[in-house]
């Protein structure tokens, strides 16, 4: 083998060759005092420009890529927004960076966003485990992690984070309803539990048991699943197993479609099953799974479903829809984080009005803790945007709904968490 | 070999100190962002050059990696946050746990060629993130949490941002790793290695004690790659199961690969194109940046066969030949 000084002279020509391309001319000028320079807030955006910079982390590729839709649906948004003249004369400039659902790529990515671009908030990231990764970089930074895509608990927490706001109503509050729903109905019930192995199906798992109560000892049984597994068939038989009446499905899309599949073609056909709103698309979970296997199955619902007829006469729905087919063509009108997406994009457009031209980041932070009875369109009847400084939760009550074979139907009133 | 002559190797080591010395500056002149980046590059490179080592010079593949990766973090987070053991030791005590569980793992292995390691290893990737979140160590590991860190600062009252100190930290790891795998390669040990790689029967023949030399070559491999993990846990300031993704280990593979295989160099020049060229793919296309990504591998595969080390030290004889 000939590996050789020259060889390794070579890589280091190489190494700093590719370090010429990748920097910016900009950068060159050496900044004395960098150790000091780290702690301080960014400055404000110089207004010439006329616009708000925002940044954005999105798993366009990886694990979670069905999650993409949503970026793509928030940068179709903010260009309608745009071409109606912007906010305040403001025009938005979401700029979307892919991390793959990996932290160290978020990490990366969001460091990006705020050194380089100057960003004055980071936008909807989506992840538990990639906010994780960047929630303390971002609050010493003192940029708003404004409306984390993820249900986690610990999104809505002022004192420690001030800077992080969540925007999903958290997992707990899903679970608790779910919970408190099995006491109204099927006290006796026997309860197996299918769940992510993560923080979000952690929470989820633990709002059930609190809103179950004395009752959460009905739970017969409990698998969990890694989003690395290619399927959740063994889990789903293991619970089939324990000869349970009741299914309390705690998946993301994919796994979701998979164990609805299972739970029928296995033969246990539960009496009741609950499947978690993340996972209760019926584009991406319902329709590959096959309508007839998730029939009678209940979610929480906080926004409207475009596929039900019953909205059809809304025309906040028809307004969603021309919206779709003039700015967003190639998004799926059955996918429910299209709707999503929508939603968090219209709250942050309000954010950004009730800001008055002043797009720090501390005052798009102050807006954002400054929600009040904000009523996006397709969200349901009754169920408006609060937050303040001490409230980071944007929602407080849901709505249960029921999978009637082609659409979910509202069932009852809207049930609050414990 | 043949022996060179000593005004070229002079040469080269002049070159050689003046881009050492160049890699010291560049900090200074970019901004904290790229310096990041930068740091990330020089971590994979010592990762790479692991595996390198285990792979390309002696033969065993591995697709296990991103393992001994996450334990080198998860060693070293966990000391730093449970046992506030100072940082350093801390990387350093990363890479000697990876040392015994590479020569462990590297016991069994030695019964397992080519294709059969390459399962065993995939086996030691794919498991890994999983125990990772298992409850019985949730106390240590953080579970599905994770550790978050806190950036060390420069010591000493150095007028270096904690982003300058912690390239210099690993720039230092790195040289020291290159150093001590040049010598190794260069060393008889290291020409026992690539026999071993070549034709491990005649190896034998020679009196090569095969199963001591394939699992210290992995007992090393391991070590350097956990070194490495250590390092990026420090830059990164978290670690979760979530970060050690399968993928992870098929990147260092596609990092060899494209970098030349069984050579040190390569290792840089492959952590480099881990580090550039999925930002590159994802600003081309948002739908589908693993296709561009992988239009993007097979383009070297055909063009560099023999890696970007290969290609350049071709594009110097060639050069040479002619003056």
């Amino acid at each position: 083998m000939n590996i050789t000084l020259q060889r390794f002279t070579g890589l280091l020509i190489t190494a700093l060759a590719v370090t010429g391309c990748n920097k910016p001319a900009e950068e060159a000028a050496p900044e004395p005092g960098k150790a000091a320079e780290e702690q301080k807030a960014p400055e404000a955006p110089p207004p010439a420009a006329k616009e708000i910079k925002l940044g954005q982390t999105m798993p366009y590729s990886g694990p979670a890529s069905a999650y993409g839709t949503i970026g793509k649906l928030h940068s179709a948004y903010f260009k309608k927004i745009n071409e109606e003249g912007g906010i305040d004369g403001y025009k938005i400039n979401l700029i979307s960076l892919d991390d793959g659902y990996s932290p160290p790529k978020t990490v990366e990515q969001v460091r990006k966003l705020v050194e380089e671009e100057q960003v004055v908030a980071v936008f909807s990231p989506l992840g538990t485990a990639t906010n994780s990764a960047i929630q303390k970089y971002l609050n010493t930074k003192k940029v708003p992690q404004l409306f984390v895509s993820s249900g986690a608990t610990k999104w809505g927490d002022p004192a420690n984070f001030p800077w992080t706001i969540g925007f999903n109503p958290s997992y707990k509050l899903e679970g608790q309803i779910y919970g408190k729903h099995i006491l109204a109905t099927n006290p006796k019930a026997k309860i197996a539990v299918l769940y992510q192995n993560d923080d979000y199906g952690k929470d989820l798992l633990e709002g059930l048991k609190e809103g179950l109560g004395a009752s959460a000892k009905n739970i017969v049984k409990e698998a969990s699943y890694e989003t690395s597994d290619p399927t959740v068939d063994s889990q789903v038989i293991a619970l089939k197993g324990s000869k349970a009446d009741t299914f309390v499905n705690i998946t993301t899309p994919k796994f979701a479609a998979q164990a609805v599949r299972k739970a029928y073609d296995s033969g246990w056909k539960p009496k009741t099953h609950y499947l978690n709103n993340v996972g209760a698309s019926i584009g991406s979970v319902i329709k590959p799974a096959g309508p007839e296997k998730a029939k009678g199955a209940y979610t929480v619902q906080y926004y409207q479903d475009p596929l039900d007829t019953q909205y059809d006469s809304n025309p906040a729905m028809a307004k969603y829809k021309e919206f779709l087919k003039k700015y967003y063509p190639e998004g799926a009108l059955d996918d429910g984080s299209n709707v999503y997406a929508y939603i968090e994009a219209q709250t942050l457009v309000q954010v950004l009005k009730q800001c008055a031209g002043n797009f720090t980041s501390e005052n798009i932070k102050t807006q954002a803790a400054s929600l009040k009875d904000f009523k996006p369109d397709l969200l349901l009847e009754g169920i408006a945007i609060n937050t303040s400084d001490k409230d980071y939760f944007l929602f407080d009550q849901l709505s249960l709904s029921k999978f009637d074979g082609t659409i979910y139907k509202p069932e009852g009133a809207l049930i609050k968490g414990n | 070999m043949p022996t060179k002559p000593v005004a070229r190797l002079t040469d080269q080591r002049v070159v050689l100190i003046a881009l050492i010395a160049l890699a010291c500056l560049l900090p200074f002149f970019v901004s904290n962002y790229r310096v990041f980046q930068f740091t990330m590059v020089l971590i994979t490179s010592i990762a790479l050059l692991g595996l390198n080592l285990l792979t390309g010079f002696n033969g065993q593949i591995s697709l296990g990696h991103g393992a001994f990766y996450a334990v080198g973090a998860y060693t070293s987070a966990i000391l730093i946050d449970q046992f506030s053991l100072p940082y350093p030791f801390a990387v350093l005590a990363g890479g000697v746990v990876c040392f015994v569980c590479g020569w462990l793992f590297g016991r069994p292995a030695l019964r397992l060629e080519g294709i059969y390691l390459a399962l065993a290893t995939f086996a030691l990737g794919v498991c890994l993130p999983q125990i990772l979140k298992y409850k019985g160590i949730e106390h240590y590991t953080g579970g599905v949490q994770g550790i978050t860190l806190i950036k060390p600062e420069a010591p000493f009252g150095l007028p270096l941002s904690a982003d300058q100190w912690l390239y210099f930290f690993s720039l230092a790891f790195l040289l020291l790793s290159f150093w001590m795998a040049h010598n190794l390669v260069k060393s008889h040990t290291g020409r026992a290695i690539v026999a071993i790689r070549d034709n491990p029967l005649a190896a034998a023949a020679m009196g090569i004690d095969l199963a001591r030399y394939k699992t210290t070559t992995f007992g090393v491999s391991a070590m350097l790659t956990g070194i490495a993990g250590g390092l990026s846990a420090l830059t990164i300031q978290f670690v979760a199961p979530d970060s050690f993704q399968f993928l992870l280990s098929a990147g260092f593979l596609v990092g060899i690969v494209v970098g030349g295989l069984a050579s040190l160099s390569g290792a840089v020049f492959g952590a480099i194109f881990l580090q550039f060229v999925p930002n590159v793919a994802d600003q081309i296309s948002k739908a589908a940046p693993w296709a561009v990504y992988g239009v993007v591998m097979i383009a070297f595969a055909y063009l560099m066969p023999e890696g970007i080390a290969g290609y350049i030290r071709k594009a110097v004889a060639t050069a040479r030949n002619k003056a």
